[in-house]
């Protein structure tokens, strides 16, 4: 039952082979007895779980029920849910009882679906490898000495060990499709503005898009069904009607224009995983596209303009986080100045600290137009640089990350390093254009992915094109045997 | 050594919308501690701003009322300070891109003539909430009710030369909010705020001084007082050789002295930058003809037509006009009355406007209303009651409400114009009076019309000042030959 895809669960409800509260019981039995390998569960939500099971069961016998009814999934631990613990993976919220819901985790409920829990990450969604959080770093189900990728390591871990048959993620560098990548699953990042981001906590707002991470991407297609649109409470979500993004899944590839981005395919990328990419390419020459050499020339600036813009912003989104309202507070503190220090410096991580430090230094008078407004020119020449090639292209293809997955601890001390894994993905959320990685192929036994990345609000063109793909091939079902 | 002062101020006005800048919660002065915040008035994990459209009207009719350009594109930016009522660790403001860019406000001087004063630019911006200092025993209560309350913070150029044009400025900025009622411009209760720039230079230098800004001064009192004693400090440091530091200050009207803020709570890098969670404002040339076309009159315009329609004289058209509230109230008061505009003009500057002063009470509040008055008067105009019986039903209408035309029923305080029964008193009056009539016949013209007063007076006492004065006058007149 769990090694099905959304799709097949959602028929299968339908069809009353199977029951919602059969499911999930199931899928919280997996949970109890794999997650413990993983850690990609923070809280799981059991009894919440079978109440919203028997309610979808209920509506489905009333006739009422949509394809996603009693179709269980997991949400981030960024995501509000309400009377329900959100941590962010951090120690600052590990005491957080949201209040309300995000709009993801209402679209979700509203579409009938059941939430088993709430997943791992790394402290407020900083980190490529889900090292940094509170709740100790997820392990990727295929091996399990390596990272599973991050931010949304514990989302992408859940979906590749088939402890819930979907989650839903958060992308800002590449949060959704690096870890998608190294855990051999399917994650779509949205257009900036296509899911609200309402009720999701913010890292950098201007960068931060929620989305699906699923086996295939027609799971993500019937996700994106229910998730996508605008929200009047969020003002950077965009009024722009939402597609049946599974009408279109089959239209054949023929003539497909698929621009090879020169910068993406240089030194840094693993020689096995530039195989592997090279091969899903060839795969899609069968399927009737014609390939296109195109330059992103701007690409090397795309990790230094983001960490400044990144951190910038979350050093202001994090102000709020000081010990007064909500969180953690420290202990018997002396003074107003010493519940701030204490409580930030007790309550948030190394990785988060760092971030904040070097974001206050971007604004900071005096460095305001070195760093920050600097970087935002920067990101116009990287949006300029899609711009352009869309001109020629219909998507945009090269590898998520330039390595499988890495071991536990092997980043963790050298920074840079860990930022470099973001180097195909970041340039993506510095455009605002939607991303979808794919499971393409194995390298040692661990998954590599292959990115696609599409126009503005484009889509049902990546989905179709994933969709393709996923037709032909067979990674995508694939899944480590120790969680078969 | 002689000096000259320059102020410039900087005045924040909460705007009257219905609820918060950014969030759907009321705005309502006074109601229970933090019973006004919500979700992102508490500034929750994952919550956003959506901006309040109808502050956005109230900043554009400001704008177009001090003959201001609008940004077409105005940008919100974070202010970002640690305080603790301040929930987000930030503030939501505008920083480089204003909502109302340069534009003017004119004031009159004291010896009359007017002064135009520039105002640089007025942005929008949410307020902070309150931290309750008292009653805590050494800890700080929190109230977040007025936190997200819109803000126009106006900002002038420093074009004042004294105490008294600041004031005069600030007046003139309370008078156009309460006209476009875009505020009630409440000073006691903060919807009304001043910050006060002040710096001293010698007379025919071109350069400014180092200037220290008085903060928070919230009436009009205060700021005279507060600019008044800021100057003499800085001139006593300025003469005594010193320089003056820039500096935030605060006033203590105990003292009548301004003090320094401890240099730690000034030492702000506020690290502004572009909110990312609200896309820039953009006003459009549509939007901007509906708020015109939605523009009442102005002062300036209101004190021409009370000089030209209403003939009044500059000077009661200026104390009328001053306040939306109270020229609303003058003109009810001539149209309900339908007396000549003088008369109602010092009805209202006078007796009303002295009641109220005298009881330290708002027009807004009046224990009398404009239809009141207006039925008062009409009743002077008439005839049927004298100034006088007005004035005493005036006070009967302070005191217990209801209608003039009851109270003159109730009282029977209708004026006496029937000749014969006049007549009959006068006669009476006369015939006590054999002594007084002796004196009255010996005297001369000019003895007899002060003699004559004597006469006058006790008619009216025995008619109980109902009888019409004029009529008793003309009938002693015949009857004293």
């Amino acid at each position: 039952m769990h090694s099905q895809t959304l799709k097949a669960l959602s028929d299968a409800l339908a069809a009353g082979d199977v029951s919602s509260q059969e499911l999930t019981q199931h899928f919280l039995d997996r949970i109890k007895q794999h997650d413990p390998a993983v850690n990609s569960f923070i809280t799981v939500t059991e009894e919440q779980a079978l109440a919203q099971a028997k309610a979808a069961d209920q509506r489905r016998a009333a006739g009422n029920a949509a394809p996603l009814t009693g179709v269980p999934i997991a949400h981030k631990d960024i995501f509000c849910t309400q009377g329900i613990k959100t941590s962010c993976a951090s120690k600052m919220l590990d005491n957080f009882i949201a209040p309300y819901n995000a709009t993801v985790v209402e679209k979700m409920a509203d579409a009938g679906m059941v939430t088993l829990g709430k997943t791992n990450m790394d402290e407020f969604a900083m980190g490529s490898s889900n090292e940094t959080s509170y709740y100790g770093p997820v392990k990727n189900p295929w091996q399990t000495e390596h990272v599973p990728g991050g931010s949304s390591g514990g989302s992408a871990a859940a979906v590749a060990a088939r402890l819930t048959p979907a989650a839903t993620g958060t992308d800002t560098g590449g949060s959704i499709r690096q870890p998608a990548s190294l855990c051999g699953i399917t994650g779509l990042k949205p257009t900036y503005g296509r899911v609200s981001r309402w009720g999701m906590i913010a890292f950098a707002s201007s960068l931060d898009q929620g989305g699906p991470m699923t086996q295939t991407a027609e799971d993500a297609a019937l996700l994106m069904n229910a998730m996508a649109g605008f929200d009047p409470k969020d003002s950077t979500s965009t009024d722009i009607e939402v597609p049946d993004y599974t009408a279109s899944l089959t239209q054949p590839l023929d003539g497909l224009r698929i621009g090879l981005p020169r910068q993406f395919f240089e030194q840094g990328l693993d020689a096995d995983v530039g195989k592997v990419v090279q091969e899903a390419i060839a795969q899609y020459e069968k399927l009737g596209a014609t390939l296109v050499d195109i330059e992103l020339p701007n690409t090397h600036l795309s990790i230094p303009a983001y960490y400044v813009v990144a951190p910038a912003e979350a050093s202001s989104n994090l102000s709020r986080f000081d010990g007064v309202r909500f969180g953690y507070r420290c202990k018997d503190p002396a003074d107003l100045e010493d519940l701030y220090k204490r409580s930030r410096g007790e309550g948030f991580g190394e990785e988060v600290k760092r971030r904040i430090m070097i974001g206050t230094y971007a604004l900071s008078a005096g460095y305001y137009d070195a760093y920050y407004l600097k970087a935002q020119k920067v990101r116009r020449l990287i949006k300029n640089d899609f711009d352009e090639a869309f001109n020629n292209v219909d998507v945009i293809m090269g590898p998520t990350a330039p390595n499988a997955g890495f071991k536990l601890g092997e980043k963790a001390a050298d920074p840079v390093s860990m930022y470099l894994s973001d180097i195909y993905t970041i340039s993506v959320n510095m455009a605002g254009l939607p991303g979808i990685s794919i499971p393409a192929g194995m390298s040692n036994g661990l998954p590599v992915g292959l990115q696609i990345i599409g126009n503005y609000f484009d889509e049902s063109r990546l989905l179709n094109v994933a969709h393709r793909y996923q037709q032909e091939t067979g990674w995508h079902a694939q899944l480590p045997a120790a969680f078969a | 050594m002689s000096w000259e002062v320059v102020i410039g101020l900087e005045v924040h006005v909460q705007l009257a919308t219905q609820s918060k800048i950014f969030s759907g919660s009321a705005t309502t002065f006074g109601a229970e501690p933090n019973t006004q915040a919500a979700l992102i008035d508490l500034g929750m994990p994952g919550v956003l701003p959506v901006l309040n459209a109808d502050a956005v009207t109230k900043a554009i009719k400001f704008g177009l009322g001090i003959d201001a350009e609008i940004t077409p594109r105005s940008v919100f930016a974070r202010k970002n300070y640690f305080y603790p009522d301040l929930p987000k660790g930030y503030q939501i403001s505008q920083f480089e891109l204003p909502i109302v860019g340069k534009g003017h406000v004119d004031i009159t001087l004291e010896d009359g003539s007017t002064k135009r004063i520039g105002v640089t630019r007025a942005h929008l911006e949410e307020d902070a909430g309150k931290s309750l200092h008292e009653d805590f025993q050494g800890m700080t209560g929190i109230d977040l009710n007025r936190a997200g309350t819109p803000l126009l913070e106006i900002v002038s150029e420093p074009d004042m030369r004294s105490a008294k044009e600041a004031v005069a400025y600030a007046k003139a900025i309370h008078s156009l909010i309460r006209y476009l009622n875009i505020s009630d411009g409440n000073m006691s209760q903060g919807s009304m705020r001043c910050d006060c720039n002040v710096s001293l230079r010698q007379k025919g230098e071109t350069e400014f001084g180092t200037r220290r800004e008085i903060k928070n001064v919230n009436s009009f009192r205060f700021v005279e007082k507060a600019i008044n004693a800021e100057i003499e400090w800085q001139m006593d440091e300025l003469e005594s050789g010193r320089k003056i530091q820039q500096a935030t200050v605060l006033y203590d009207p105990v003292k009548d002295k301004t003090f320094a803020m401890r240099s730690k709570e000034e030492a702000n890098d506020y690290r502004y930058f572009p909110d990312p969670d609200l896309l820039p404002l953009e006003v459009t040339e549509q939007m901007m003809n509906r708020v015109r076309a939605d523009l009442p009159e102005l002062p300036g315009q209101k004190i021409e037509r009370f000089m030209t329609e209403l003939e009044l004289s500059e000077y009661d058209a200026r104390v009328l006009a001053a306040d939306r509230v109270l020229a609303d109230y003058f003109e009810t008061v001539v149209s309900v009355s339908g007396a000549k505009p003088k008369l109602c003009a010092n009805w209202v500057s006078v007796e009303l406007l002295g009641a109220l002063n005298k009881n330290d009470q708002e027009i807004d509040a009046s224990p009398v209303s404009a239809a009141q008055l207006g039925g008062l008067l009409k009743r002077i105009a008439d005839n049927t009651i004298s100034g006088k019986i007005a004035k005493q039903i005036f006070e009967e209408l302070w005191n217990n409400g209801g209608t003039a035309d009851d109270i003159i029923e109730s009282k029977g305080l209708k004026q006496e114009t029937d000749t014969g029964a006049i007549e009959a008193i006068v006669d009476q009056v006369i015939a006590d009076s054999p002594d007084q009539v002796a004196q009255f016949l010996a005297a001369d013209d000019n003895k007899r019309k002060k003699l004559i007063g004597y006469f006058v007076g006790q008619t009216m006492k025995a008619s109980k000042g109902k009888a019409n004065p004029q009529m008793v006058n003309q009938i002693l007149a015949k009857k004293l030959v």
